[in-house]
């Protein structure tokens, strides 16, 4: 890395004042990956969205080049910490778009609560099932 | 007056105003949740997403509008999904041992997410275009919307639907896995991905790493499984 040249004690002092030296290259990876993954999302016609294939092709390229961990690192864990944040306009555009439930608004909250009630508790109970079946200790 | 009135009118059509309403609710709402204990019904987007719909009605300020500057936050979706490669990658060896687990949950969690939502809007009279978009509504929007299209189903409500499922399994899953004494965080964070993809991620990265890195593995691998899934189940509703 670029900052091998640099003094200890000013590293030190950067990681301390909360300075990521990796951000810009942080970005570029994590948009080229994405641009990657809605190339191939698009150019064939795939089911699955590009930040996912984006996702999956990262994941590999960490594997292959474990060091791209530490660059992206800061950037990664600062854009998964505020996840929420980024749902808030979509969010928003569901109150804008309440009218499209039409009479069928009861109806549908519900089906939607209790399946993702049952979903989660599937879900669940058969993960812990099996990591029983297998002899692993809960964490 | 008229002053006031003509700045209103310019700051209104601008980005930066929304953009700032944007991150200034969720402040407000995030600070909002920590006083309240972070407890279950405090959901910092829940609240944002309410917040900022008071303002936008106040204002009498169209939904296109309030986007051209909310946009911004929106775009960073992409790029946080991409992310999601490093908790995975962190989390491997984890990930490794809980491998058969994972795809036992996946399927279960998947199958039960479409079929009671199908089942149950069925049983309440709704049928048709609107009983179609609810079928994929446990997959990450993108996925959902593609799904509801080829399916016959109407991407809008399927949007707004996905993000409700999205909430009310942030909302849900902690205080109902709780009282089932469930401590296991890799079951914990897959379920919640599973079943409320991106915002229950978002939910279980604020609770515990492991619990976030595989709610990412498990609304990546739903995406997937629910694209291939739901059509065949929604026939059987029709």
């Amino acid at each position: 890395m670029a900052c091998a040249a640099q003094p200890r004690i000013w590293i030190a002092f950067r990681a301390k004042i909360g300075t990521d030296p990796h951000m810009i290259r942080a970005i570029c990876i994590l948009l080229l990956f994405q641009l990657a993954g809605e190339s191939l999302s698009r150019g064939f016609d795939l089911f699955v969205p590009g930040p996912v294939i984006g996702l999956a092709a990262l994941f590999i390229a960490l594997l292959i080049f474990p060091k791209l961990a530490e660059v992206i690192r800061v950037a990664a864990n600062g854009l998964l910490a505020h996840l929420s944040l980024l749902f808030v306009p979509a969010g928003v555009g569901v109150i804008a778009h309440l009218g499209t439930f039409g009479t069928n608004g009861i109806g549908l909250i519900v089906a939607l609560i209790v399946s993702t009630a049952l979903a989660i508790l599937a879900a669940v109970l058969t993960f812990v099932l099996f990591a029983r079946l297998m002899g692993q200790r809960h964490e | 007056m008229n002053d006031a009135v003509l700045l209103w009118s310019y700051l209104a059509q601008e980005p930066l105003l929304w953009l700032t309403t944007t991150l200034v609710a969720y402040t407000i709402s995030d600070w909002a949740a920590g006083k309240a204990g972070r407890h279950a019904l405090a959901n910092p987007v829940l609240m944002a997403v309410i917040l900022i719909a008071l303002v936008l009605w106040v204002t009498s300020t169209p939904y296109a509008t309030y986007f051209e500057g909310a946009q911004f936050v929106h775009f960073m979706l992409g790029p946080a999904t991409v992310a999601l490669a490093l908790p995975l990658y962190d989390n491997l060896p984890k990930v490794k041992a809980a491998l058969v687990p994972m795809i036992a949950a996946l399927f279960a969690g998947s199958l039960t997410a479409i079929i009671t939502a199908l089942g149950i809007a069925k049983a309440m009279g709704i049928t048709g275009e609107t009983l179609m978009s609810l079928a994929p509504k446990s997959a990450t929007a993108p996925v959902a919307l593609g799904v509801s299209e080829a399916i016959g189903g109407q991407p809008t409500l399927t949007a707004v639907l996905v993000i409700l499922t999205g909430i009310s399994g942030a909302i849900i899953a902690t205080p109902m896995l709780n009282a089932l004494k469930i401590t296991d965080w890799r079951a914990r964070g897959f379920a919640v991905g599973v079943a409320a993809h991106g915002i229950g991620t978002a939910h279980a990265f604020r609770i515990n790493s492991t619990a976030g890195a595989f709610s990412g593995i498990g609304m990546g691998l739903n995406a997937v499984l629910t694209a291939l899934l739901a059509p065949l189940i929604a026939r059987l509703f029709l």
